[in-house]
């Protein structure tokens, strides 16, 4: 039997007193789809990392097809066939998208990059994996979603590449796209290169992989063939423990109205949006991406101006355009893009996650510190962040983690409106839980919640209605009972 | 939720007082020499470690350290200043016009001398670093080039004042800012200094506007979607390095005893090296004024001891810039994983 495609024996890693990694084992074969998964902090993308040279291991060695490599940058690994989708955006925001997709592999002609062929690769490419995006945008102009999808291109852009590796490419992207990428996926390992998919939707694990290796506090504790292994089971792997249903659903709305949107318009994102928010009532935004979910969402909260329209809290008309008004109006806003304008990554986690909070804890401008430092650590607590310390600098936290501070900086200053663009983005299944739970009792507590997600199940598990927007307009509401995955998707295209 | 969170206990961290460390050294090495030239029989005394070139060094780091503390505001909010050399002449030159009896505008009473001088220094040194401000957070122009308009504007504006001539002859009272000494010991800018460093050290690590300094700086959109008024905070940053422009303005004039159009040239300079040495990172977010204090000593330390030991002003120059760049490479070393 010819050696495994890639094989990762022992890997170890400490950040300090943080041992991402004690014993790191994968094993990937040629045309397999393997699942790489594990809570929030398990360590996937270190050992990822690790592969593709942006870490250097403590100990452990690496193999492709028998022979021993250790590749000291990523330029290296690339060279050697490895392509990756890393987990948080990587893309230069301020260059096009088809510079970005072959970055550093641009055409040339007499020295220049030449644009015209550059940007014929890139239609080309995208065009085939059906993939709706305009190649001369700015990268930064687009939703997450987009951008995921670019980052998806890139990689596979590189046909030399035998090792692809996918970061959790999905967590925000739609049904749709998912299903693109999955067929893609599958042509990839029909002509027998390796995939490694790392996911929180177990769902996809199910659906796309032939092999799983699960990660418990940096080190292998199950692998083998998806075939063999129940879901209950996997999750046990993961988490040590079962977990009964994965949403939690106790509030009861009600019909005091909180949060009103009236002919709400801001072109060319959406137009004429009327709802209206009752306290204890959970309320999911359902739509592709480009629908004008997020914008929405912004514009609620202050970030933009709308062009016409009210918003008004409590019965009370808005301040537009205005973040302050918004925030002493009880509204709390997680957004979708965490690196981008979700945390301060390069302070700690306790002072992003009291950012939002200390104005409502000072005298005379001066900080209560014994008020903050209880709340952050009431926070690390409640949504159970994995960090060493409050002092840890947050780039330092996993993805899920990450997403973890966001939502608990957003909920330290007890809102009374919380919007939240695909709140359980990274997160685990076990503290995905924990987020459902939360968001019930917030809105079980009376609060309201205006909930965008592309997941599906996330949104019909969680939401007392759900409205559907396209193209920035409104086009179908449907209460708990009615909404199916079918009826949604009908309605979203 | 899942699982608890062990709370590691701070320990003592090299990085973070890698400053001293390279403070200390920098001195233990100076006194060396000069402990080497006592031996040889060259000096009669170690002139550097007396208490009266102590107190020499902390004056002749004032001012530069006045606006180095109004400099680690710009940076850690992700900006820099380069006005704060020309908004110290023009404030100084402000400054000396109230407070001499040549130019015609004082009220002839001592107090006055002092009073009006002060103020209009330090509104004239706000104002200019409210217009960078506004330039920067309005018209989200990049500091560094409004504050090269201001270098240039607050120039002009200080030979404007006299029509391009110096002004001495300066009230006494008025220079007691510069020349006096507390208890007959400390020289009263190292009291301004020391005062200046203290306050800031407070709002920074204190209040509520210093948290936003670092938030904007790190992040201004993650900062405005906290729920922070971005703009607010970055007018603040610049009129308090005008305002502390206006301190150094003072200072100076009082200390030399003449306003000079060509006052605090490249000053700029000498500032952003002290907070950089200490640690700040110019993309911003990141940086401590214990930092810039350390930061500020070691610039004077150097300098004096060069002094000293009779280094020629051109190799002074070569060595300074060569520590600067060494300062950020061991930063940016220890930053990366
Ligand atoms: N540069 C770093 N410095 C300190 N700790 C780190 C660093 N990088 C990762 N860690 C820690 O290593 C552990 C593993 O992180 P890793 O990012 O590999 O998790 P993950 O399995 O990818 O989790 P997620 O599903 O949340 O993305 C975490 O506890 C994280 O905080
Ligand atoms: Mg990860």
């Amino acid at each position: 039997m010819s050696a495994p495609l890639l094989s990762m024996r022992t890997i170890r890693k400490s950040f300090g007193s943080v041992h991402a990694l004690t014993d790191g084992n994968l094993e990937l074969k040629r045309g397999e789809i393997h699942a790489l998964c594990g809570g929030n902090g398990a360590g996937k993308s270190t050992i990822l990392g690790i592969l593709m040279g942006f870490t250097r291991p403590d100990g452990g060695d690496i193999q492709i097809e028998g022979q021993p490599v250790r590749f000291a940058n990523a330029h290296q690994a690339l060279t050697a066939g490895i392509a990756i989708v890393q987990q948080e955006l990587s893309g230069v925001p301020q260059l096009s998208v088809a510079e970005n997709i072959f970055l550093g592999a641009a055409p040339r002609r007499h020295g220049f990059v030449d644009f015209p062929t550059l940007n014929r690769h890139a239609e080309d490419l995208l065009a085939r994996l059906g993939f709706d995006i305009d190649p001369r945008a700015m990268l930064g102009s687009l939703s997450v979603a987009s951008q995921q999808l670019v980052e998806i291109a890139k990689a596979l852009s590189r046909q030399d590449a035998d090792i692809l590796i996918f970061d959790e490419p999905t967590s925000a992207l739609g049904e749709r796209d998912t299903q693109r990428l999955f067929d893609v996926l599958r042509d990839l390992a029909a002509a027998g290169k390796g995939i490694i998919y790392v996911t929180h939707r177990l769902a996809e694990i199910f659906t796309i992989a032939d092999t799983f290796t699960v990660f418990k506090d940096g080190a292998t504790v199950a692998t083998g063939r998806v075939a063999d292994i129940h879901r209950e089971r996997l999750i046990e792997h993961m988490i040590g423990g079962t977990i009964d249903g994965e949403y939690v659903k106790d509030n009861v709305p009600g019909t005091d109205p909180r949060l009103q949107l009236r002919a709400l318009s801001r072109a060319p994102w959406f137009s004429k949006v009327d709802l209206t928010l009752h306290a204890g009532e959970i309320l999911g935004i359902y739509g592709l991406v480009g629908s004008g979910r997020s914008q929405l969402l912004d514009t609620i909260y202050g970030l933009e101006t709308p062009d016409e329209g009210d918003i008004l809290v409590g019965g009370m008309p808005q301040r537009p355009g205005s973040v302050g008004a918004a925030l002493r109006a009880g509204i709390s806003y997680v957004t979708e893009d965490r690196a981008r304008s979700g945390l301060v990554l390069c302070a700690s986690v306790g002072a992003n996650l009291s950012l939002s909070k200390v104005r409502f804890i000072q005298r005379l401008g001066f900080i209560d510190e014994a008020a903050e430092k209880a709340g952050i650590l009431a926070s690390i607590q409640r949504m159970g962040i994995k960090t060493p310390s409050p002092d840890q600098i947050v780039s330092n936290l996993s993805g899920g983690n990450q997403q973890k501070v966001v939502f608990g900086r957003c909920t330290a200053v007890a809102p009374k409106v919380l919007l939240l663009d695909e709140p359980t983005r990274g997160v685990d299944v076990g503290a995905k839980k924990e987020i459902y739970r939360f968001i019930s009792e917030f809105a079980a507590d009376g609060g309201a919640v205006l909930m965008v997600s592309s997941e599906l199940e996330e949104i019909i598990g969680m939401s007392d209605r759900v409205l559907v927007l396209k193209q920035g307009r409104t086009v179908a509401e449907f209460p708990r009972d009615e909404t199916t995955q079918k009826a949604l998707m009908m309605a979203a295209v | 939720m899942s699982g608890t969170t062990p709370i590691a206990k701070p320990t003592f961290s090299l990085q973070k007082y890698g400053i001293v460390l390279a403070f200390l050294g920098l001195c233990a090495l100076v006194s060396l020499v000069c402990q080497i030239k006592v031996m040889q029989g060259v000096w009669p005394v170690n002139v550097f470690l007396t208490l009266n070139n102590l107190m020499l060094i902390l004056h002749q780091i004032s001012v530069n350290g006045v606006l180095a503390v109004g400099m680690t505001f710009v940076v850690i909010s992700a900006g820099i200043d380069l006005s704060v050399g020309s908004v110290l002449a023009f404030s100084g030159m402000v400054a000396a016009s109230f407070a001499t009896r040549y130019t015609g505008v004082t009220v002839w009473s001592d107090t006055y001398m002092v009073l009006a001088p002060v103020t209009a220094a330090l509104l004239g040194g706000a104002l200019c670093g409210a217009v960078n401000g506004w330039i920067i957070s309005r018209f989200r122009i990049q500091a560094f080039i409004a504050t090269l308009g201001m270098l240039l504007a607050a120039r002009g504006m200080t030979m404007a004042v006299t029509g391009g001539n110096p002004i001495s002859a300066l009230s006494p009272d008025f220079r007691w800012f510069g020349t006096g000494r507390l208890f007959g010991v400390v020289p009263v800018p190292v009291i301004i200094l020391i005062l200046v460093f203290a306050v800031a050290w407070v709002i920074l690590n204190k209040t509520v506007f210093g948290r936003y300094v670092y938030a904007v700086g790190g992040n201004e959109k993650s900062a405005r979607t906290s729920g922070i008024n971005t703009r607010a905070v970055l007018m603040w940053v610049y009129v308090l390095a005008g305002f502390l422009s206006g301190l150094a303005g003072i200072i100076l004039t009082a200390k030399t005893g003449s306003a000079q159009t060509a006052a605090g040239t490249s000053y700029e300079l000498d500032a952003i090296a002290a907070v950089v040495i200490g640690g700040a990172s110019l993309a911003g977010g990141v940086g401590r004024l214990t930092g810039t204090f350390f930061g500020a000593l070691i610039i004077g330390v150097m300098n004096n001891g060069l002094d000293i030991l009779g280094v020629e002003s051109f190799y002074q120059l070569i060595i300074k810039g060569a520590l600067i760049v060494i300062a950020v490479i061991i930063d940016s070393r220890r930053m990366s994983p």
